[in-house]
Formats: structure tokens, C-alpha cells, sequence
């Protein structure tokens, strides 16, 4: 249980995907907006990547890691398939945002609408690909572990992206040099947030 | 092919140059960020992602400019998708042959090139509506671009963060001996942030003023 709770908070905070990794960064600037829509962009990117983590741990688990397809027969121990890993992986986002896309669309038109572009273009968020390729990389050996890292990691992306976004409204009112409005300026905010974040750093779990 | 236009005509240059500054992926099109900044720590690792970015941009547009009159309308994204996942693929098992200690910092960063927003961004603006030629020039052109900014950044974070370059030093000694300590502030990742932010104010006060 309380590993469960630590995987959960260093992925939330302590290595959080927007901040620390600068993950799934062009919607995190672009949609960042108002704080409205950043929460909408923040709850289907957390869905997806809850939805997509798990599952492609399974694949990774049970046909592509070195050895894995050992459980159909013995023969097949030598096979080595991690190459296909980004095509798989990539295939099984995809899918899974075009599934969201249609759910959404039925059931929650207002939202769906809001989201607009953005809603397929999860599909290219770093953030999702970043956390599979993350899993396969420190090599989580079960469900448990995956499950709270992904939902961690969507509940940090989706922290970061909202407190951007509180920020960015307010400055629309500042006076900054011409030059620097807009992405400019999102730039060295985010920055600071970052720093901000690394505060964490320092916590031993 | 009847293809009349000259292999570098006018048009084909502009193509080359618009993203190497003013349509510049990073700086003016906010594309392609997300791998941008992880990996500029130190200028070799940048520099090796440029080069992929690079090759995977140019032969994605390509192959893609190639097959856009039969790819149907609704299925293009998962065959982008497929076409940018099988170069990476290419690209990352050449790394780890040639390159094995960079490829090892890059780490998730060399897979995350799939979803760089420049490759899909370019593929829908560009490549699909194109011939090959054009769009393999516009893929060179805007994985310069993304190059450009990263080296950039690499090369100062790398200068003030060690006083090196490529591992070799540059600050000289006597700087030290004077009281000079590296800045430990710019090899933190949100430094990359700054940095950028400061390359788009000056990118983009340079252009006001010519206006």
C-alpha cells in the first residue's frame, strides 16, 4: 500500500511529466488559455493515459519484452520483439484516443465541442507516449505498480497544465514588452512554475 | 515524372529558409517542444537529436508526399502515426549501434520523436497537400529549424553550466582562479524554458522592428 502511494506521488509531483520532463509541452502552451478548457484538455489526457499505460504493459509484458512469449512455448524464449515497442505502443494510443474521441462526442456534446482540435490531438501528447516508454524503461514488473504511475502522472499533468493556465489569465492584464506577449512569455512563466516544482526534488520517498 | 520546375527554383528556396527563421517550428510555431528541452543539457546529445529530427522529418514527408493520393482521408493520422513510428525505429536502432552512450542519455526522448508535433505538424500542412520533392525539402528545412534552436540552447546551457563544449574546456583557467564558479541553476530543466523564452523575445523583437 504504501509503495502504491509512493509510485503515486513521485509521479504526480516529484517527476511530474509537464514539469520535470516537459512532456506533451505544445497543448500544455497552447490550450493553457483559460482555465476552463485546460481542465477539460487535463481530465481526457488523464482518461487516456490511465486507459493506455496498463494496457500497453500488458502487451509489453506478455509479447514484447525479451523472453515474454515464453507462456505460448518454450521455443519462442529467445525472441526479442522491444524494437516493435514504439509502433505498439503509438497503435494502442491511437486507437484509444479515436475510442474517447467517439465517447465523448455521444455523451458529453458541451465538452466535446469545448475541446474541439484538441481531443484527437491527444493522440500526438507526448505526455501519453512519454509515460508507456517510461513504464518500459524502469521496468515496472506489475499491475499495481503501472496503475498508480499512470493515474499519477495524469493527475500531475493535469495540476500543472491548470495552475499554468490561473496564471496566464491573470497576466493577459499585465503590461509585458511587446515582443514577449503570448508564447514568449509562457515560456519563462513556465520556467519559474518548473522551478517552483523542483521544491519536490529534494523529498526522499 | 514531368516535373518542369527546376530542382532549386525560387519557391523551393523559400521553402528552405521560411522555417529556418521566420516560421521557425520552435520559436514562432510553438511546434515540438516537448522533446526539445529535455535533451539540452549537454551540445552532443542536442546535437544527435537535431540530426535525427532531421531524418525523421525529411523521409516522413517524403514517403508520405509519396502515398497522399491514396491514403484515405480517415484513417491518415494512424497512418502517419505508423510511417513516423517505423523511421524512429529505424533512427533509435542506429543509435544504439553507432552512438550506444548517447542513445543511453536520450533515453525515452529518441522514442518520443513520434510524437514531436514538427513531424505531424508538417505532414498535415505540408506533406499532404504536395509533391515529394518540395515536402522533403520542407521536412530538411523545418528539422534545421528545430536544430538550430536546440544547439542554441545546448550550447549555452553547456558553456555556463560546465565551461565546456563537446567535453572539451572553454572557460579558461584563470577565470576560476578569479572567483568564476559554473552556473549549477542552468543545468536544471527549467532553464531550457527560460532560455527559450528569451531566444522568442529577441527572435521576435527583431521582427517587429523590421516591420
Amino acid at each position: 500500500m504504501e509503495e502504491i502511494l509512493n509510485i503515486f506521488l513521485k509521479a504526480a509531483f516529484i517527476e511530474n511529466m509537464a514539469l520535470a520532463f516537459f512532456l506533451g509541452m505544445c497543448s500544455f502552451l497552447a490550450v493553457s488559455n483559460t482555465v476552463k478548457t485546460s481542465m477539460g484538455l487535463g481530465i481526457a489526457v488523464t482518461f487516456v493515459l490511465i486507459f493506455t499505460t496498463p494496457l500497453n504493459f500488458l502487451i509489453n509484458y506478455y509479447f514484447l519484452k525479451p523472453g515474454a512469449l515464453t507462456w505460448i512455448s518454450d521455443s519462442l524464449k529467445d525472441i526479442d520483439l522491444s524494437y516493435l515497442s514504439f509502433l505498439i505502443f503509438i497503435a494502442t494510443i491511437a486507437t484509444a484516443v479515436q475510442i474517447v474521441e467517439m465517447v465523448v462526442e455521444k455523451s458529453f456534446p458541451s465538452l466535446y465541442n469545448s475541446l474541439g482540435i484538441f481531443l484527437p490531438l491527444i493522440a500526438v501528447n507526448c505526455a501519453i507516449l512519454g509515460a508507456s516508454l517510461f513504464m518500459q524503461e524502469r521496468e515496472y514488473s506489475s499491475l499495481s505498480q503501472v496503475i498508480p504511475f499512470s493515474l499519477g502522472s495524469g493527475i500531475g499533468w493535469l495540476l500543472a497544465i491548470v495552475s499554468l493556465a490561473a496564471i496566464r489569465e491573470k497576466i493577459t492584464y499585465s503590461n509585458i514588452p511587446e515582443p514577449l506577449k503570448g508564447p514568449g512569455i509562457a515560456f519563462i512563466t513556465t520556467g519559474l512554475l518548473a522551478i517552483a516544482f523542483m521544491s519536490f526534488m529534494g523529498i526522499q520517498l | 515524372m514531368e516535373n518542369k520546375e527546376p530542382l532549386f527554383s525560387a519557391k523551393i528556396k523559400k521553402t528552405f529558409l521560411e522555417p529556418l527563421n521566420i516560421n521557425n517550428p520552435i520559436t514562432i510555431q510553438i511546434l515540438g517542444i516537448c522533446s526539445a528541452l529535455a535533451v539540452t543539457v549537454k551540445f552532443k546529445p542536442a546535437l544527435v537529436m537535431a540530426i535525427s529530427v532531421v531524418v525523421v522529418t525529411g523521409f516522413s514527408n517524403l514517403i508520405i508526399a509519396l502515398l497522399r493520393n491514396t491514403i484515405p482521408m480517415r484513417i491518415r493520422i494512424i497512418v502517419q502515426l505508423t510511417v513516423i513510428a517505423t523511421l524512429v525505429i529505424i533512427v533509435d536502432q542506429i543509435l544504439k549501434a553507432f552512438v550506444y552512450d548517447v542513445s543511453k542519455q536520450l533515453s525515452v526522448f529518441v522514442g518520443l520523436i513520434i510524437t514531436n508535433c514538427i513531424v505531424m505538424g508538417r505532414l498535415e500542412a505540408f506533406a499532404m497537400a504536395n509533391k515529394p520533392w518540395p515536402s522533403f525539402v520542407d521536412g530538411i528545412a523545418n528539422g534545421l529549424g528545430y536544430g538550430i534552436i536546440l544547439i542554441i540552447v545546448a550550447f549555452f546551457r553547456e558553456i555556463l553550466g560546465n565551461g565546456t563544449i563537446l567535453n572539451e574546456k572553454i572557460i579558461p583557467d584563470f577565470l576560476y582562479n578569479a572567483g568564476y564558479l559554473n552556473n549549477g541553476l542552468v543545468i536544471l530543466p527549467p532553464m531550457a524554458l527560460i532560455f527559450i523564452g528569451i531566444i522568442i523575445w529577441v527572435q521576435r523583437g527583431v521582427l517587429i522592428k523590421k516591420k
